[in-house]
């Protein structure tokens, strides 16, 4: 479904390519219930009325059971069921599986703000436009842009709570838990503004987590993007990361040019499918990377030795941790070595 | 069957077997503990409801109404903590259940007095511990106490003290639990079988299975908590090595069977009101009572269904969905099979039945809109808005409390001896029923047009929907105002309500009313069934009352 669709009494305005099915699984429920509800709530007013008491000394004569209508009750909402259930089962596959080419942009979510970083290292670009409306009472919100007709997937983290991103024109919605990545995509069908609500209570200023999702045409989010990009300069999380990788001196165990050493080689690394120790498969994606830095015994490749510093993670001294923002752009270091 | 209880004769009643404060404190009677937990819900459940209708009130217009927003997020924990544990979970079991499971069973009493009478002071010192958690300050949670927010040092440690209180009355829940079990199997009178139960104890039985088996893990999971909160040791705290996501499968592996601990007391209630008030055997009666335990069973594998867009696994969120809509099947075996207990009978209007079919109206809503949330696809965009508040009050209040205050005035006769004011109850129960609807029919269209739920402030855009909502709050308010008022006003009045005042044929309604201490003069010999309007042996009984309350009146 790709165009845009209309807001209805009921749901806001489709906007991204996955509204069109929830919203026809919505309906097809909505119309279901609407049935059976008139089917029930009907019956029992008729009976109620057909049946009203007439004298005190009444006795009634009616049926005890019907095995045929009991069977019948139960085996069709079962059929219902379990269509409804492959229905939503479908949708939901196509919400949590992003399209390999997505553009990732890292979210970063903290009481009681969003803050949103564009693959060239550009930070929580402000709302600029003079004509914008506050919301909440909030003026200055952060914006997020990103263009039309195009897989945008969010890499997202948590500096204190548990928070969650939904925007309910994209019909998108995901947690952010603390100590890990959680990933949301999206592709916001024409330009346009919608909502950002924060949807998993993180106290006193819950209802001023907002922000707007700014959706642009290609060419000028294009454009703009590079023009920042410029402005920014030295910002590039890709050669910050080089740089760590140097300064760190990860290259004495992990190569760039596909040779495994003392430690797998970080060439082709991400997305790649390794098996580790005790025979489990994983696939290397933002959340294996970021643990094997902080955690590296939780999860060993099979063949590798158990050598790597934990000093990284909390459990080093407080100079040779790493930040979260050092993670991120290690993992997108390792990522454009492809 | 029934105890003679001629004017003249009559055995005192378990109200008149002791006088004075200390006669209530100490008492082993099943209905005195039964009445004093009445009393004790109906207080939380006003206290509940006026925190709702301060929420409602600062709801009216965005931004500041009335209290900001540090008072409104500990108004809407006060009004989901007093709600859950201290109404609605002891609400059905601990108050109608303690005073009518030994009658109906023809029993003297439970099979542990003591033990019951221990769990009422236990949930007295919860809700003690509930109360102080208030006084120092207030929890700003909400009632899940979703970790790390409620281990975080911005909150005070009066989470620790809630919770704690939520321990507590944990157990409060259990020992009423084993005793229900204990008192089910050993206590039936000789010819009560399994299949000869009034559904309403199917009901309790099933729940008190849930009870015993489901509350501990919530009380691992609060000590979990508090040793996390106290000692600083990483459970659910990412930063300290433990897991956030955990902490929501410990709450919600005890928190969803907890949903039918709400929700299948109700049904049983509205078993007993269909029946009698259709004058009908209840249809399909054993398919009523198996799935009562088919829904006992159902609930501990669903849990997960709470938690699509936590983080868990992809393939969990897939299972919960699918095993989540198994529990449509027995939920609707019983709405049917209460139309067929409808169908043919001699209807009556009733306050009590008011609320029954109230009761099907409200739930039909509830479990259909359950449909939109168990289906994974459309559950990502309603969960955490106020159409997932919406739905679960229409199960949670426009089921059970529905289902509850159907059974306070079915047995209200039955436990104090008194009629209530009809005319006044045909009123309270429309406008609880209109205002409910206006309340939470308007958050399903909120909800879907994406307002997100816990919000002390919101766009404009949503302004129009909250005011109808409020307005509606305040009217199911001075419905349940007048039922207050015309409830306590009928204990004032002359114990004259006779024996059996709806002509039932069910074995609670053979002894006097109010009953004698140990329920029945002698053991009753039971006959037939509790539904049995067409037995032989049944059919006077409906005439005979039915005669008898013409005279007296």
């Amino acid at each position: 479904m790709d165009r845009v669709t209309d807001p209805t009494f009921w749901m806001p305005k489709g906007a991204s390519t996955v509204a069109g099915d929830v919203d026809q699984l919505y309906y097809f429920l909505y119309w279901l219930s609407v049935v059976l509800f008139v089917g029930i709530v009907g019956a029992m007013t008729w009976f109620a009325l057909r049946y009203k008491r007439k004298s005190e000394t009444e006795i009634p004569h009616g049926p005890h059971h019907n095995t045929v209508l009991e069977v019948t009750w139960t085996v069709i909402p079962l059929i219902l069921v379990m269509v409804i259930f492959v229905w939503g089962f479908r949708g939901y596959l196509r919400m949590v599986v992003a399209p390999g080419d997505a553009m990732v942009i890292n979210v970063t979510a903290q009481q009681w703000q969003w803050s949103f970083t564009y693959p060239n290292g550009v930070v929580d670009a402000m709302d600029e436009r003079k004509d914008k409306q506050p919301v909440n009472g909030a003026k200055d919100m952060p914006v997020l842009r990103v263009p039309a007709g195009r897989p945008v997937k969010l890499v997202m983290r948590s500096n204190d709570v548990l928070h969650s991103f939904w925007v309910p024109e994209f019909r998108v919605k995901h947690d952010i838990v603390p100590g890990q990545y959680s990933m949301v995509w999206f592709n916001a069908i024409e330009p346009g503004d919608y909502r950002v609500f924060c949807t998993e209570y993180c106290g006193q200023d819950h209802s001023m987590m907002m922000a707007t999702v700014m959706v642009m045409k290609p060419e000028e989010f294009d454009a703009w993007l590079k023009k920042k990009g410029g402005e920014v300069g030295g910002g590039d999380p890709v050669a910050a990361g080089a740089l760590l990788y140097k300064t760190k001196a990860c290259g004495g165990c992990h190569s760039t040019d596909g040779k495994p050493s003392v430690g797998p080689t970080m060439k082709g690394l991400f997305g790649r499918k390794e098996e580790i120790t005790d025979g489990q498969p994983v696939t290397v994606d933002e959340n294996y990377i970021r643990e094997s830095i902080l955690e590296p015994r939780a999860k060993l490749v099979k063949g590798f030795g158990p050598v790597m510093p934990e000093s990284y993670g909390n459990k080093g001294p407080a100079d040779q941790q790493l930040s979260e923002k050092q993670v991120e752009s290690l993992i997108a270091f390792i990522k454009s070595l492809k | 069957m029934s105890v003679a209880a001629t004017a003249s004769g009559r055995v005192p009643h378990y109200l008149e077997a002791g006088k004075g404060i200390k006669s209530w404190l100490v008492t082993l009677d099943h209905k005195r503990i039964g009445v004093m937990y009445l009393w004790s819900v109906l207080g939380a459940f006003l206290l509940g409801g006026l925190a709702a209708i301060l929420v409602r009130t600062e709801l009216w217009s965005t931004g500041q109404t009335i209290m900001d927003a540090n008072a409104y997020n500990r108004m809407f924990t006060l009004h989901g903590a007093a709600m859950v544990f201290l109404f609605i979970i002891p609400s059905v079991p601990a108050a109608l259940g303690n005073i009518l499971l030994p009658i109906m069973l023809g029993a003297k009493d439970v099979a542990f007095p003591r033990l019951n009478l221990a769990s009422y002071y236990i949930y007295l010192v919860g809700a003690l511990f509930a109360l102080a958690a208030i006084a120092f300050g207030g929890v700003d949670t909400g009632w899940t106490f979703y970790t790390p927010y409620s281990t975080s040092d911005k909150v005070a440690n009066t989470a620790v003290m809630m919770t704690f209180a939520a321990f507590v009355l944990g157990f409060s829940s259990i020992f009423t639990g084993i005793n229900f079990i204990v008192t089910v199997h050993k206590l039936r009178a000789p010819g009560i079988t399994w299949f000869r139960m009034p559904l309403f104890v199917w009901a309790i039985y099933s729940t008190a299975i849930l009870q015993v088996l489901a509350t501990p893990v919530l009380a691992i999971t609060l000590l979990l908590f508090m040793v996390e909160r106290t000692f600083g040791i990483g459970i659910f705290d990412a930063t300290i090595g433990g897991d956030p996501v955990l902490f929501q499968h410990f709450f919600w592996f005890y928190s969803h069977p907890a949903v039918y601990i709400m929700i299948l007391p109700g049904m049983g209630i509205i078993s007993e009101l269909t029946s009698t008030f259709s004058r009908r055997p209840i249809f399909g009666y054993t398919a009523v009572a198996f799935s009562s335990v088919a829904l006992a069973i159902f609930s501990f594998l669903v849990w997960g269904h709470h938690m699509f867009v936590s983080g868990q696994s992809e393939y969990a969120s897939a299972l919960f969905s699918f095993l989540t809509f198994f529990v449509a099947l027995p939920s609707g075996v019983k709405m049917f099979n209460w139309l067929g207990t409808m169908y043919k009978g001699s209807i009556s209007f009733a306050s009590p039945n008011l609320y029954a079919m109230a009761f099907m109206f409200l739930f039909s809503i509830g479990g259909l809109t359950g449909i939109f949330l168990g289906a994974l696809s459309t559950d990502v965009h309603l969960t955490d808005s106020y159409f997932v508040v919406a739905h679960f009050h229409y199960v949670m209040m426009g089921g059970t409390i529905f289902a509850f205050f159907g059974g306070i005035h079915y047995w209200w006769p039955k436990t104090f001896g008194v009629t209530y004011n009809e005319g006044l109850a045909k009123i309270a129960v429309a406008l609880q029923f209109i205002g409910f609807n206006i309340t939470f029919f308007s958050q399903f269209i909120l909800g879907t047009r994406g307002m997100p739920r816990r919000y002390f402030n919101y766009p404009p855009d949503f302004e129009e929907l909250h005011r109808i909502s409020t307005i509606g709050s305040y009217i199911v308010f001075a419905g349940f105002l007048l039922t207050a008022w015309y409830l306590i006003a009928s204990l004032r009045k002359e114990k004259n309500a006779g024996d059996n005042p709806w002509h039932s044929v069910a074995l609670e309604w053979q002894t006097s009313s109010p009953p004698p201490v140990e329920n029945f003069v002698e053991t009753p010999k039971i006959k037939h069934g509790p539904y049995d309007y067409d037995h032989p042996d049944a059919a006077p009984l409906v005439l005979a009352s039915a005669s008898s309350n013409r005279k007296a009146s």
